[in-house]
């Protein structure tokens, strides 16, 4: 705390990058995550701290609440929404029940137009094929398109590891990367940082950034288009993830706004391709539905400014070599479940992020993974497995009210909530037999209790007994676990009988209790 | 109309009030209204929270208890709770299926074809919007996010209330935003919960309101928590208990007469 | 077995299949296995080509702050010449209408032609002001245009890397709506395709819509009435 009439302390970040010599924009979260789809404590614990950053809170609010309005006003002014809905739902769900297929398709037709298919059961041989082939390329550095796939499983750190430097190129992406972060959101990964924070990352640590920069976003843009143009122009080999792809016909397609996706999809001689293996689609026609999707519930334009679609690869028309990496990692086993599949129909459009509540109030960073936010509370721990997850991956299908906010925002109709609910459950029950617990014992003894009308009256009255003991008054504070409702909450008075044992005296009843 | 009320449980042990207003507004509308004892809960509280198995049983006694309305012996089952409607509708069924019960699901998806929210029954099933009530306060609604995305009640509790006698309606700014109750998540995430509910109540302030009310005690019972702490002086009413005030027998605090008093009466 | 045999194999199980299950219908282009309604709309109320679809799409394009002209098909290469003013240096596609190249010349631009072998490089296009050409289709709905490297549309990287693009759309390449575009490309969906929607912009910062980024900063689209 700082002392009246003196100079307030530094804060420990501040000390600590003066001694190392290092700009003080200290990175956020600031321990380096192990594993990008699962960091951090449990969201409960993680939420807390979140929660106390009034400014992260005032950058989520704004930024969620603007882009809610936008999608609103898009997806109201096309009358057949709900069928293209119904139509994206159904399309998705088809192409789950036919994955073997779609997918065998899609490597003959990728290769057929000259591309190369390669396969990864997890991560580690995700990143073991793409280092491969940019050794292959005779690389020392790549560019990349944002992509949730190659974040996932931690691409840019494995690259690094090899001696390879990868660098982000779109402007989110950069800012998070400059700075050290870790994204907090799937459209927007930046999204926790406000404009002056943004400056200060790129003065510090971008080494061509124009003396005397503003904080207007402009200006920013500007800066980060000259530091990457040169980048675009020299790389010999890009590396980006895929919105879908067309069994039928090989065709893959990269959606964006800013230009980063076409310099990499065009310019460099090598294109690597990282795709979870639910993005495939089964036919062209299929684009009409998701290109409208899309869009409209991501950044609620009509259609983002730049969508890259290649077919292989085209003669004398950018990358001449070209691969597609089809990535598990975790979807086949979300597949196996029959509720829990529904998560693999994702667009990554994140309308369930803006839209959702608790997310408005604990930013992504609390969901401890590259996927935060409803989708990423079904997603995440069905990618990791539930037999034997910790309990902070276990945290994660309980981080919602089931206010249903983010089933009637998804453009693909996955019905979040059923899934969290059935995963609450798979939390708590799969794997070994646990330990019995506290709150275990306390739901069996309350089925019981519920399950009865005359066992559920007796303890009415014993609750009752507490009303009269009270007199009307309100508890304002309990022990644990009753703490954490009068946390912030007064408990209601307690009624002295309960309406069963009212309507009792009131009327005689005859047992279906009719008068 | 004979009608079966679904008191729920957390309204007859903790706002016994709302029960009797709903009992009360129904006979003034001229209905006979039964209470079945053998009734306790729905199972929601053991769905949300990720023991389907232990709310089976839970289940299995709900269905039981409101199975005469499907025999015939009942018109319909009302309760003035949104969300415990929608856990009949849209968790019981799968509840009994994933133990492996077959009948007990459709017997489920039969009882809750009949039960209904109270603003569904009143509008749908009675007909009726003008319920002869007076409620000289200023109030604002929150549409409880169950009612409102899972049982899409619409303005049906509006169009109720804007026929009140003496009520003004007043406009709740964010009003679709969840209030952070969500059952155990409250506790769970009691951090993040009572952010949210904070935000609420300072909505439910800047309305201007003297009363909020909805359509489930659950979510109330949170917002009126964090508005008695602040000793903001704003009332949570729930919705039965405005539609059953009148003049002759105005709305009065709970507990300052007994609760199903006109019954006795 | 390899990462292909265990993946599939993982997904074959994971749908409750053998590993050498049976298909659940035919491969793409065949009957689903879930029925896919399609009830949402191909044509809209606009017409392909007309009046309306032109207004239309003029207004969306607008709406990204791309710019937009009008003329009538006798006035085209002046039309081009005029927005190309300023522009020292201009890419042409193989394949453009002679006519349009012939006033650019006029216009005193310096043209640089990419011809097939002899492509235009990126570090030369870099250095150059702008770009001119035709497209495929337009969607008159979502004020999209798009390229499939056709006659006089180029290489992808000519529409990329100068600072200007300079497209003319006929009125009877415009479409009103997404799918009808779709319907027309399903011809060929092996050309590269650039879907191209007002001049590059980012949200990034704040959600602050900022146009120009590393696409053209400029586009400005010649469209030619009925």
């Amino acid at each position: 705390m700082a002392t009246p009439g003196h100079a307030p302390r530094s804060s420990p970040e501040r000390l600590v990058s003066t001694y190392l010599g290092m700009p003080g924009v200290p990175p956020k979260p600031a321990a380096e995550p192990l594993d990008p789809l699962r960091w951090g404590p449990t969201f409960p614990e993680a939420a807390r701290g979140t929660l106390g950053d009034a400014q992260l809170r005032t950058n989520l609010r704004r930024a969620t609440r603007t882009i809610r309005d936008k999608r609103v006003a898009v997806t109201a002014e096309l009358p057949d929404w709900e069928a293209l809905r119904d139509a994206g739902a159904a399309i998705k769900a088809d192409a789950m029940e036919r994955l073997p297929e779609l997918l065998e398709q899609l490597e003959v037709t990728v290769t057929a137009r000259g591309g190369t298919v390669h396969w990864a059961r997890d991560a580690a041989e995700a990143n073991r094929i793409v280092t491969d082939l940019v050794r292959a390329a005779g690389a020392r550095e790549v560019v990349k398109v944002k992509s949730m796939a190659t974040q996932e499983i931690g691409l840019n750190e494995h690259l690094e590891a090899e001696g390879i430097a990868a660098h982000e190129t779109d402007l989110a992406e950069l800012i998070v990367q400059l700075a050290g972060d870790r994204p907090s959101h799937i459209l927007v990964p930046a999204i926790h940082r406000n404009r002056d924070e943004i400056r200060d990352v790129f003065r510090t640590r971008m080494p061509d950034a124009p003396a005397g920069l503003t904080n207007e976003p402009a200006a920013l843009a500007m800066a980060a288009r000259a530091h990457l143009r040169a980048l675009f122009l020299r790389a010999d080999v890009a590396i980006s993830g895929a919105n879908l792809a067309i069994a039928g016909t090989g065709t893959v397609a990269v959606v964006e706004s800013e230009g980063n996706g076409r310099m990499c999809l065009t310019l460099p001689r090598t294109l690597v391709t990282v795709m979870g293996i639910e993005k495939v689609l089964p036919d062209f026609r299929d684009l009409e539905v998701f290109l409208q999707l899309l869009p409209r519930s991501s950044t609620g334009e009509r259609m983002n400014p730049y969508t890259t679609m290649w077919t292989g690869v085209t003669p004398g028309d950018g990358p001449q070599d070209f691969h597609l990496v089809l990535l598990d990692n975790g979807r086949t086993r979300a597949l196996a479940d029959e509720i829990g599949r529904q998560a693999l129909h994702c667009i990554r459009c994140s309308a369930c992020l803006n839209v959702c509540p608790v997310y408005e109030r604990t930013g992504g960073h609390a969901y401890g993974s590259v996927y935060p936010g409803p989708i990423g509370a079904i997603l995440t721990p069905q990618l990791l497995g539930l037999d034997d997850a910790d309990e902070a991956t276990a945290s994660l299908p309980f981080a919602s009210t089931l206010c249903g906010a983010c089933y009637d925002a998804c453009p693909v109709k996955i019905d979040i909530p059923t899934a969290l609910v059935h995963l609450r459950d798979r939390a708590l029950h799969d794997g070994a037999p646990r330990r019995p617990t506290a709150a275990g014992a306390a739901m069996g003894a309350a089925a019981a209790v519920l399950s009865s009308g005359p066992r559920f009256r007796w303890a009415l009255r014993a609750s009752a007994l507490a009303g009269r003991v009270l007199g009307g008054r309100r508890v304002r504070r309990l022990p644990w676990p009753g703490s954490l409702w009068t946390a912030g909450r007064d408990l209601p008075a307690l009624p002295v009988r309960s309406f069963r044992d009212a309507w009792a005296r009131a009327r005689r009843t005859d047992g279906r209790g009719r008068p | 109309m004979r009608i079966a009320l679904f008191t729920t449980c957390l309204v007859d042990g903790l706002f016994p009030h709302a029960a009797a207003a709903t009992v009360r507004l129904l006979e003034r509308l001229g209905h006979e209204v039964v209470v079945p004892p053998g009734q306790a809960c729905c199972g929601q509280m053991h769905v949300n929270s990720g023991y389907p198995a232990q709310a089976e049983p839970v289940v299995r006694n709900h269905v039981r208890a409101f199975w005469p309305v499907v025999a015939g012996e009942w018109d319909a089952v009302v309760a003035p709770s949104g969300s415990c409607v929608g856990s009949t509708r849209h968790q019981q069924a799968r509840v009994a299926r994933q133990a492996g019960d077959e009948r007990l699901a459709v017997a489920a998806e039969r009882v809750a074809a009949r039960t209904y929210e109270l603003s569904e029954l009143l509008v749908d099933v009675l007909g009726v919007t003008d319920v002869g009530a007076w409620f000289p306060h200023t109030v604002t609604y929150h549409p409880t996010c169950h009612s409102l995305r899972m049982l899409r009640v619409g303005d049906r509790p509006t169009r109720l209330l804007g026929q009140v006698d003496g009520l003004r309606l007043v406009d709740l700014p964010d009003a679709d935003q969840c209030c952070g109750f969500g059952g155990t998540f409250a506790l769970k995430n009691s951090a993040t919960s009572v952010a949210m509910v904070s935000d609420k109540a300072d909505c439910v302030q800047a309305s201007g309101a003297e009363v909020v009310t909805a359509g489930d005690w659950s979510c109330l019972m949170n917002i009126d928590g964090a508005l008695s702490r602040r000793g903001a002086g704003v009332r949570a009413v729930h919705l039965a208990e405005i539609l059953a005030a009148t003049r002759g027998e105005p709305w009065r605090p709970p507990g300052t007469r007994p609760a199903a008093a006109r019954s006795a009466s | 077995m390899t990462a292909r045999e265990e993946v599939l194999a993982a997904v074959r199980a994971a749908l409750g299949r053998g590993p050498d299950g049976e298909p659940a219908s035919p491969v793409p282009g065949g009957p689903r296995a879930v029925h896919v309604p399609r009830a949402y709309r191909v044509a809209t109320g606009t017409a392909p080509g007309s009046v309306a679809a032109c207004d239309l799409l003029e207004h969306r394009l607008l709406d990204y702050r791309a710019r937009v002209t009008r003329c009538g098909p006798d006035d085209v290469a002046a039309t081009v010449a005029r927005e190309l003013a300023g522009a020292a240096s201009v890419a042409v596609p193989h394949g453009l209408p002679e006519a349009w190249v012939d006033a650019v010349r006029v216009g005193g631009a310096s043209v640089l032609a990419d011809e097939p072998g002899r492509p235009l490089g990126a570090a030369a296009l870099d250095r150059t002001d702008a770009v001119v050409t035709g497209c495929r289709v337009a969607v008159a709905d979502t004020g999209t245009i798009v390229l499939d490297a056709g006659p006089g549309q180029g290489r992808r990287v000519l529409t990329l890397v100068p600072d200007r693009h300079v497209c003319v759309v006929r009125a009877d390449q415009v479409v009103g709506s997404v799918p009808e575009a779709v319907r027309l490309l399903e011809a060929h969906p092996d050309r590269p395709l650039t879907w191209i929607s007002g001049p590059s912009a980012t949200s990034d910062i704040e959600l602050v819509r900022v146009e120009g980024v590393h696409g053209p900063r400029d586009l400005r689209v010649v469209l030619v009435g009925p």
